[in-house]
C-alpha cells in the first residue's frame, strides 16, 4: 500500500519536474516547483509511515513551511522587482 | 525500497543540475536551485540524516533563495550569452571533480556493516554515557561537535571565516579606498597605516 503510494508520488514528482525544466514561462516553472515541494512533503510523510517512523510527519511539516516561504519570496519578487529592462515582460511571460 | 527512493531522488538532482546550467533565465535558475536543495534534503531524510536535512532545507531552500533574489534585484534577469567556451576551465573542473570522487572511494559504502561506526560500537556507547561528565553539555551532538571532533569543527570554522573575508574584500575594499581619496591624503601615503586606522 505505502509502496504503491511512494512509487505514484515519485512518478508525479518526475512529471512536475519535467514541467519545471521545460516550462516555457516563469509561472509554469514556479507552479511546478511549488507542487514539487508539496510532493516532497508527501513523499517524506509516506516514506515515514512505510518505514514505521511516523515522526517523519513533523519533518514534513517543517518542509512545507520552508517551501511556502520560498514561493512567497519569489512571488514578492515578481510583484515588487524593478525589471531592469523594458522588454522584460514581453520576453519572459 | 529505500535505495529505490534515494536513487530516484538523486537522478532528479542530476536533471535539475543540467537544467540550471542550460537555463539562461537567472530567475528560473534560482527557482530551480530551491528545488535542488529541497530534493537534496529529501534524500538526506531518506538516508536517515535528519539533522543535515534540516540544515539543507533551511539554508539551501529558504535563505539562499531569498539572498539570490536580493542579488537579482540589482542585476538583469538574463545571463549574457558567452562567445567562447573555456576549455581550460572545463578540464580543471573535471579534474577537480574526479579527485573528489576518487577521495570518496576510500570511505565505507552507504549502509555497510563493516564501517568504522559499526565495527566500533563502544565509541557510541562512550559518547552516550560519558559525554555529560567528560564534556558537560546535555546535548550529546553538541559535545561531539565541539569537543570530540573539535579540530574538525575548527577547520570548518576556518573555511567559513576565509570565505567571509573573501566576500568582504570583494564587496567592501573598493568603497573604503574611494573614501580614502580625500584631498588631505597624498597618493603616496603608506597604505598599511590607513588600514590600521580604519579598523
Amino acid at each position: 500500500m505505502f509502496i504503491a503510494a511512494t512509487i505514484a508520488i515519485l512518478v508525479t514528482m518526475a512529471l512536475t519536474l519535467a514541467r519545471a525544466l521545460l516550462g516555457p514561462t516563469l509561472f509554469d516553472r514556479l507552479l511546478a516547483v511549488n507542487s514539487f515541494g508539496t510532493k516532497t512533503v508527501l513523499l517524506i510523510s509516506v516514506y515515514g509511515f512505510m518505514t514505521d517512523r511516523p515522526d517523519f510527519l513533523d519533518i514534513a511539516l517543517v518542509y512545507s513551511l520552508i517551501n511556502f516561504l520560498g514561493t512567497i519570496a519569489v512571488l514578492k519578487f515578481f510583484e515588487f522587482d524593478d525589471p531592469g529592462s523594458e522588454t522584460y515582460q514581453e520576453d519572459d511571460f | 525500497m529505500e535505495t529505490l527512493v534515494a536513487n530516484v531522488l538523486l537522478t532528479f538532482l542530476v536533471f535539475i543540475a543540467i537544467g540550471i546550467i542550460v537555463l539562461r533565465d537567472l530567475l528560473g535558475a534560482v527557482i530551480l536551485l530551491g528545488v535542488y536543495s529541497l530534493i537534496a534534503a529529501g534524500a538526506f531524510v531518506v538516508m536517515d540524516a535528519v539533522d543535515v536535512a534540516f540544515t539543507e532545507a533551511a539554508v539551501g531552500s529558504g535563505i539562499s533563495t531569498i539572498l539570490f533574489l536580493g542579488c537579482l534585484s540589482f542585476t538583469q534577469h538574463k545571463q549574457k550569452p558567452r562567445g567562447h567556451d573555456s576549455l581550460a576551465a572545463l578540464i580543471f573542473v573535471v579534474i577537480t571533480g574526479g579527485l573528489l570522487i576518487y577521495g570518496t572511494l576510500d570511505m565505507p559504502h552507504y549502509g555497510r556493516a563493516d564501517s568504522a561506526a559499526q565495527t566500533h560500537p563502544e565509541l557510541a556507547v562512550r559518547f552516550l554515557e560519558q559525554s555529560a561528565s567528560e564534556v558537560g553539555p546535555p546535548n550529546i551532538v553538541t559535545s561531539v561537535l565541539a569537543s570530540y571532533r573539535g579540530y574538525d569543527t575548527l577547520g570548518e570554522t576556518l573555511v567559513v571565516f576565509a570565505a567571509g573575508i573573501a566576500v568582504l574584500s570583494l564587496l567592501g575594499l573598493k568603497r573604503t579606498r574611494r573614501e580614502d581619496e580625500a584631498p588631505e591624503h597624498a597618493p603616496g601615503d603608506t597604505p598599511s597605516a590607513d588600514v590600521d586606522e580604519r579598523r
